[in-house]
């Protein structure tokens, strides 16, 4: 078995309350995310995207089924992982650069003062807070918040970094300068990447690779998606890509058409497909199906 | 234009001169009509008649005890300095050892739903006794009267600061202590750098409400154990019949609040 740098082994979740009948969010979900990678999930509002990160996280256990980070069972949170909760999570009563420095003290216990304020002043920069570091999350704007919650989380550079629904919350401007922030980091870091998000074009412009989320109750990963443009992408640029639209189509069609299907319950492994590269191929060597499975046919395989 | 507030000065001065002028004009001594009979006379007048003194009165009475605030002339005559002082010192202790015990447990039972049920019992049974009905109790156990006026003075403190810090530890967001779970902070750090600031305002409203309270119950049970403090010389003056030294007394009371609790209402 190759050692992938996070191992997702058949995932369970289920919630029984006390008076209502066990809920089983996600059902015996497996994938795998290398070092360096970028890897974002994108289902409906519901099917259990949050729950799986908080089991990555290790902030909550999984009914069965393990994750297996770096050789280590994933037993409780810990400073290998750090999170960009969805509502940011700052805290009210610490301005923005000791927010960042709560972090790194956290990470650097024996760290001079000077030392830690120094490493949380460059993260706070690095995200384009400079001289906003002594307010507090209260007189920030949104986007800010966002930005501190993101330093907070890199500057104990993880070996993994989580990510849910980061701009989720964001107008259509600020997200675009965050975004483009994330590229930055991430290509200067080459920092691991398990990011939730509901928006296409973001997780086109941001990942190597897509997880699609069928529907809950009992949701799996119906598919994973390669996303076959050259890093570093510029968001005019790539929608320039012949193959953009084309896995731009495919991911749309999932989440309008597919991603209630049924087929998917059975599946344990989610399906490649590389819808760039099919349809970079299909156009040189019409006739010959290049792979075994076309884009428009979706088959399940488990069975 | 005036603004709000001095607008709001104006009207409180005019209540003001309202209400002591009513008052100074109702509680002149009535003016003898006709030539006091000699009954009168031998009973020292119609003045002798038990009335409200007239805030002139008290005036002359707060001016002539502010000028010497510190003054000791024996057990029965100590200077309205040295009562306060007496009163905040014993609000003060009582108050304290309260809050060295109650945010303490509070913190446990807010954070360990077991030690919650465990002792909510118990909370439950203690708390709705009076204050003062644990006076016997107190005197007879400590066999002291100034223990046992800072005993009250605990066990009626005790109770809003226990359960408001109970409150505000439980219902610190779940996502801040998730914040401190994911930075692996020991559970100490956790309650110290997280949950006691995320709690902060409501353990310090608890703090608020138990110094109120320890306030109006020191006046009482001073009352019961004499000695010193402004409650025994309240209940002093009674005794001795000087309703001025009583009125001045208990405006000097809220301003004796205002030491120790400025925001109590
Ligand atoms: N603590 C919980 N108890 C019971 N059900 C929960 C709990 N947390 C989440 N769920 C349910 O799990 C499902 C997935 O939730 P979530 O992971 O937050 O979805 P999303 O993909 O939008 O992030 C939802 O149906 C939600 O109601
Ligand atoms: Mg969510």
């Amino acid at each position: 078995m190759t050692a992938h740098f996070l191992q997702v082994q058949d995932l369970t979740k289920r919630f029984s309350g006390k008076n209502q009948t066990p809920l089983t969010v996600f059902d015996k979900v497996s994938f795998n995310i290398d070092k360096g990678e970028f890897v974002c999930i994108i289902g409906h509002s519901g099917c259990g995207k949050s729950t799986i990160m908080n089991t990555l996280s290790g902030l909550d256990s999984p009914t069965s089924g393990g994750v297996i980070m770096d050789g280590k069972e994933v037993s409780g949170p810990s400073l290998d992982r750090g999170i960009v909760f969805q509502n940011y999570s700052l805290l009210p009563w610490l301005s923005a650069l000791d927010n960042v420095r709560f972090g790194v003290k956290a990470r650097w216990p024996s760290w001079s003062k000077a030392q830690i304020k120094q490493h949380s002043l460059d993260y706070l920069e690095l995200v384009g807070l400079k001289g906003a570091e002594n307010r507090k999350p209260a007189q920030l704007s949104g986007g800010m918040r966002q930005r501190v919650s993101i330093a907070r989380a890199f500057a104990t550079q993880p070996k993994l970094l989580l990510l849910d629904e980061p701009f989720g919350a964001l107008d259509a401007l600020t997200r675009g300068v965050i975004q483009d922030e994330l590229v930055k980091i991430c290509v200067k870091t080459h920092q691991t990447v398990f990011m939730i998000t509901h928006d296409v074009d973001e997780a086109i412009l941001l990942s190597d690779r897509i997880l699609l989320m069928s529907n809950g109750p009992n949701a799996v990963i119906a598919e994973s998606v390669t996303v076959d443009i050259p890093k570093p992408r510029q968001r005019g640029d790539i929608i320039k890509n012949p193959g953009y639209y084309t896995l731009r189509n495919h991911l749309v069609d999932f989440l309008v058409n597919r991603s209630a299907s049924s087929h998917y319950k059975e599946q344990t492994r989610p399906l490649m497909s590389n819808p760039i590269k099919s349809q970079l191929s299909k156009e040189k060597s019409e006739p010959l199906a290049p792979r075994s499975c076309a884009v428009s046919e979706i088959l399940p395989t488990g069975t | 234009m005036l603004s709000v507030s001095q607008k709001a000065a104006l009207v409180s001065m005019i209540f003001l001169l309202v209400v002591i002028g009513f008052w100074e004009a109702n509680s002149q001594p009535p003016k003898a009509q006709e030539a006091l009979s000699e009954y009168e006379l031998l009973m020292g007048g119609a003045d002798q008649e038990a009335r409200i003194p007239p805030p002139s009165a008290i005036a002359v009475k707060a001016w002539e005890e502010l000028s010497d605030p510190f003054y000791d002339k024996g057990p029965n005559d100590k200077g309205i300095g040295i009562q306060l002082a007496y009163s905040i010192s014993r609000v003060l202790s009582g108050y304290l050892l309260a809050a060295f015990i109650a945010i303490p447990i509070g913190f446990v039972i807010g954070m360990s739903p077991l030690m919650y049920r465990a002792l909510n019992p118990y909370i439950q049974i203690l708390r709705p006794i009076s204050p003062l009905a644990w006076m016997p109790l107190a005197l007879f156990i400590i066999k002291d009267s100034e223990t046992s006026a800072i005993f009250v003075i605990f066990i009626c403190s005790i109770w809003p600061m226990l359960i408001n810090t109970a409150f505000g530890v439980a219902s610190v967001r779940r996502d801040w202590i998730n914040v401190a779970r994911t930075h692996e902070l020991s559970p100490l750090r956790t309650a110290l750098t997280v949950i006691l600031p995320a709690a902060a305002p409501t353990i310090l409203t608890g703090m608020r409400i138990s110094i109120g309270i320890a306030w109006l119950v020191i006046v009482a049970a001073e009352m019961l154990v004499g000695g010193t403090g402004i409650g025994y010389y309240v209940w002093n003056e009674w005794n001795n019949l000087d309703l001025t030294s009583v009125i001045f007394f208990d405006f000097n009371d809220r301003s004796g609040r205002h030491v120790v609790g400025p925001r109590t209402q």
